[in-house]
């Protein structure tokens, strides 16, 4: 089994996720909060990756129901990390399709000051305007 | 009339707390028998065991019974301690008023009287015990290790090592076993054959190590310490002492077609063979099935080409009987048959194989030379598909319940290795579990699938269908996706269930050795003397026990030799004394007892009695103490009531009985 | 049956424990703490197959209540086989028992391993409870052994 296509490839340059290393424990789906609201749930995606079927995972919902909590990324036992393959796949769909960023400026008041930074690179990377 | 002491251990307020031991004595006294009765603290102390002597001499004891924890804890302690004192071990009785009374019972009044009964219980019966004394058998200073694989290898050359003289008897013409089979080990990879082959070697020249090849055993009598075995040596056709091992017979012999049993049937062999270059000793067989010369009685080829004339066609089976003193079973494993597994088109198609079979056709000195092709067109293959648990983990009535253990750890050496040699190749495993304890292990695994990207798939295989291009259709199921896979392969390998040696049931039986639904020999405690078997003297080396890999078969091979060696190490053994005894004038000679005796401790001897005055030869029972282990079976099957057990008697136990219920 | 009587009874129950499975799961019901009523007295044999059905008559001539016998798991005999004797042997004296009017629940078998001191605790429990409501027993009883 090799990763042929570019889009798998792609995903793996910029999530720096090295699929293989998964051994399909669960612990990602059974950490995550919108485990619920998923199609294709996070222990899934990294054989979505693995079987170079990145096409179902741009059209799934899941996409966009991630929270970006990195709960998934915190608590793998293999350091494979499933949050950052959605994250590559959402910049991916994001950077084709051209979309405008969130600026900074347009949500300042709701911001809370105790918000992990890194939520707040994944909601500018995630929403436009 | 015995002359009792009885003695009431406080155990600190273990037993002092709820039972009120001043009365426990007062009420001792007044049983029959009894001269003696004291308490203290702790009976067990050297003051405590101090004070029972004391008694034992001061007042002439001929018995004592001591209220105390249970006889399971310090029973030998004041055996010992009365022994000392001068007076039979055997005349010690435990009354269990800790574990059985003081500690479950809370209201002192109830706890006191039930320890008093307690204590009147063990006072009935020691007044019908009666001294006795442990017998004592010789030991002869020879083990037999049966199966010659890595197991057997290994304990003989243990056992030789420490100055005993060894046997091994192997039913195949050359010991190695199945570890001879295999092409490389896992987890380090090393090559089987060259772990293996110098054991095999320095078997072979250890001055203390006989090795019968091409024999079995025929007959096993006597008991620990002084077993007689009756050893077939099968006629081999070929003067061993000639015999050079030039193989010059085996290049010439005309019939080439039987099946090479330890290439697994992949490719054929000469009729006059050994089973592997290597093959200690390094002398061929006939096999007389497949001979010209003794299907027909022409060809004679053999015997021409030999220069040495070491080709006897007359040569006859030959039974050898040699004492011993130890034996070590190590029959090993073979593979299951997979007759009733039709889904995976084993007997379809010579592309779907055996994991050992893929073992041979990896191997360099296999039927493929080591080349990774497929047997129906010999083409290399591009797709192969593994399976697991081919008939592990089933609780129908195909397969065994058990985990094979070694089937995760072998199937990722064999993708590992292919993928290593044959990058080109894609290799899928269908699991239901990858199990991988064991030190590197699990890392060897994640190699597997980290380094030599096989894919791994959780879920089974369904079906196996040939097609007609050749290709093998494979219909599986990827549980954790939620899909039906549907995949071509150009191989199937399946990692069929290992099961013990057949022969292991007739050699179990012929020892007294228990044995499970599974035909896996059973240890004698499962945790605490896991490489002996029930009955003395028996010991379990490798795969005839459960499953195991190369290093554990090793470490148990080494642990059973040291418990043979710590067996043959003594010069008489002392037997358990509580055994049955039949009594000559009761017993009729019925042959009931023999029947459910366990161990085969029972004969029967025609012997001269004296019936009140009628003389008489009479069939008569006869138990031998170094067998028997006491349990008493016999003791209530005896229809006559002749039997009884030494130190656990109907009259003790009916004693007890009374006392409790007065 | 009224409550008051089943306080007042008191009855005699033998308990033939073999001693490399039930003893010791006795002594560990002890070493656990785990309590039964003391109307339970234990008798060591080495097997299960050492208890010949004697014995039980016998208990019960001398005015035993209840009979239990405690051995190995079947397949766990510390003999290999000797609890598989037990067992038929037991089978054919309870429905003897029972066809002389011996109330079945007096008598019980039960597979109680070194390791089950709970269920050890549990079933002399459960047994004592079921002697009390079956009352005294009277069918068997040697007048001659009453005091």
């Amino acid at each position: 089994m090799s990763l042929k296509s570019n889009q798998a490839e792609r995903i793996q340059e910029i999530s720096g996720v090295n699929p293989y290393k998964c051994m399909k424990c669960g612990k990602c789906s059974a950490s995550c909060p919108s485990f619920n609201e998923m199609d294709i749930k996070p222990h899934q995606f990294v054989s979505y990756v693995l079987h170079d079927d990145v096409e179902s995972l741009v059209k799934s919902k899941s996409l966009w129901k991630c929270l970006s909590c990195f709960a998934c990324i915190e608590r793998c036992p293999r350091d494979v990390k499933p949050g950052k393959l959605i994250d590559a796949a959402r910049q991916m769909v994001i950077r084709e399709r051209g979309a405008n960023y969130l600026s900074p400026d347009e949500i300042p008041e709701l911001l809370d000051p105790e918000l992990p930074q890194q939520l707040l690179v994944s909601a500018f990377r995630r929403y436009s305007r | 009339m015995q002359r009792l002491g009885v003695f009431v251990c406080h155990c600190g307020s273990n037993i002092a707390a709820t039972v009120d031991v001043k009365k426990v004595v007062e009420m001792a006294k007044l049983e029959p028998g009894v001269v003696h009765a004291e308490d203290y603290q702790y009976m067990c102390s050297e003051a405590g065991q101090a004070r029972i002597a004391q008694a034992i001499q001061e007042k002439g004891l001929t018995g004592i019974v001591v209220c105390s924890c249970s006889p399971r804890m310090h029973e030998a302690t004041f055996r010992k301690c009365a022994e000392k004192a001068g007076i039979n071990p055997y005349m010690v009785e435990i009354a269990n008023i800790r574990e059985h009374c003081s500690w479950i019972h809370k209201d002192m009044e109830e706890a006191t009287k039930k320890a008093v009964i307690l204590a009147r219980a063990a006072i009935a019966k020691v007044n019908l015990n009666t001294p006795l004394k442990a017998g004592e058998s010789r030991v002869t200073k020879r083990a037999l290790v049966i199966g010659g694989g890595i197991a057997g290898i290994q304990t003989a050359l243990d056992i030789a090592e420490a100055g005993y003289k060894v046997d091994i008897v192997e039913k195949t013409p050359s010991i190695g076993g199945r570890m001879s089979q295999l092409d490389k080990t896992f987890p380090t990879l090393d090559c089987s054959a060259c772990i293996l082959t110098p054991k095999m070697v320095e078997a072979a020249a250890h001055e203390n190590i006989t090795i019968y090849t091409y024999s079995e055993v025929e007959k096993v009598t006597g008991f620990v310490g002084d077993f007689t075995v009756d050893i077939r040596k099968k006629a081999r056709s070929v003067n061993m002492d000639k015999c050079t091992g030039c193989g010059v017979c085996q290049e010439k012999c005309p019939s080439k077609k039987a099946p090479s049993e330890f290439n697994r049937g992949l490719n054929t062999r000469s009729a006059i063979y050994t089973p592997f270059a290597q093959a200690i000793p390094n002398v061929p067989v006939i096999d007389r099935e497949h001979c010209i010369k003794f299907k027909t009685g022409k060809c004679g080829v053999c015997a021409k080409v030999c220069q040495a004339g070491a080709i006897d066609y007359e040569q006859k089976d030959e039974i050898i009987t040699e004492k011993y003193g130890a034996i070590v079973v190590a029959t090993g494993f073979d593979i299951i048959k997979l007759d009733n597994y039709d889904e995976y088109a084993y007997n379809q198609s010579p592309d779907v194989i055996t994991s050992l079979e893929l073992e041979r056709i990896m191997n360099a000195a296999g039927p493929t030379k080591g080349h990774l092709e497929r047997m129906s067109d010999h083409k290399p293959p591009k797709n192969m598909v593994f399976i697991q648990c081919v008939g592990s983990r089933c609780s129908d009535n195909r397969g065994k319940s058990y985990c094979s253990k070694i089937c995760c750890m072998y199937t990722a050496k064999h993708a590992m290795l292919i993928r290593d040699k044959y990058p080109d190749v894609n290799i899928t495993v269908f699991y239901i579990d990858v199990r991988t304890p064991g030190k590197n292990f699990d890392e060897f695994y994640r190699r597997a699938v980290e380094e030599y990207h096989v894919n791994y798939v959780k879920g089974q295989v369904g079906k196996v269908i040939p097609q007609p291009n050749g290709q093998l259709l494979v219909q599986g199921v990827d549980l954790l996706d939620n899909k039906q896979i549907l995949m071509e392969a150009d191989m199937v390998v399946l990692a069929a269930a290992i099961e013990p040696d057949p022969s292991v049931r007739k050699i179990a039986t012929m020892l007294t050795a228990s044995i499970d639904t599974n035909n896996f020999l059973t240890e004698a405690h499962a945790k605490l003397r896991p490489v002996e078997s029930p009955t003395a003297g028996i010991f379990l080396s490798g795969v005839c026990q459960g499953p195991k890999d190369v290093p554990e078969t090793v470490s148990q091979a080494g642990a059973a030799a040291v418990k043979a060696i710590g067996l043959l190490a003594k010069d008489k053994l002392l037997t358990n004394p509580c055994t049955a005894k039949p009594d000559e004038l009761l017993c009729n000679g019925c042959s009931t007892c023999a029947n459910v005796c366990p161990y085969g401790a029972i004969s029967y001897e025609d012997k001269q009695v004296n019936d009140h005055g009628i003389r008489e030869v009479r069939r008569i029972a006869q138990v031998n103490s170094a067998l028997c282990q006491g349990c008493g079976a016999c003791t209530v099957a005896c229809p006559s009531g002749a039997m009884d057990l030494q130190g656990f008697s109907n009259r003790q136990i009916i004693a007890e009985v009374d006392a409790i219920c007065r | 049956m009224s409550i008051e009587k089943n306080e007042e009874f008191r009855p005699k129950i033998v308990a033939f424990c073999c001693n490399w499975c039930s003893y010791a799961g006795a002594d560990l019901a002890g070493s656990s703490r785990l309590s039964y009523p003391a109307d339970v007295k234990i008798i060591r044999v080495p097997c299960s197959c050492r208890v010949n059905p004697m014995f039980i008559l016998r208990a019960f001539e001398k005015g035993a209540d209840g009979v239990i016998m405690c051995g190995c798991h079947p397949g766990d005999c510390h003999y290999s086989t000797g609890n598989y004797y037990a067992r038929r042997r037991m089978t054919l004296l309870f429905s003897m028992l029972d066809y002389i009017g011996v109330e079945n629940g007096r008598t019980r078998v039960e597979w109680v391993s070194a390791a089950e001191g709970v269920k050890f605790s549990v079933t002399m429990n459960e047994f004592v409870e079921k002697i009390r409501s079956l009352g005294e027993n009277v069918r068997l009883g040697d007048l001659r052994c009453r005091n």
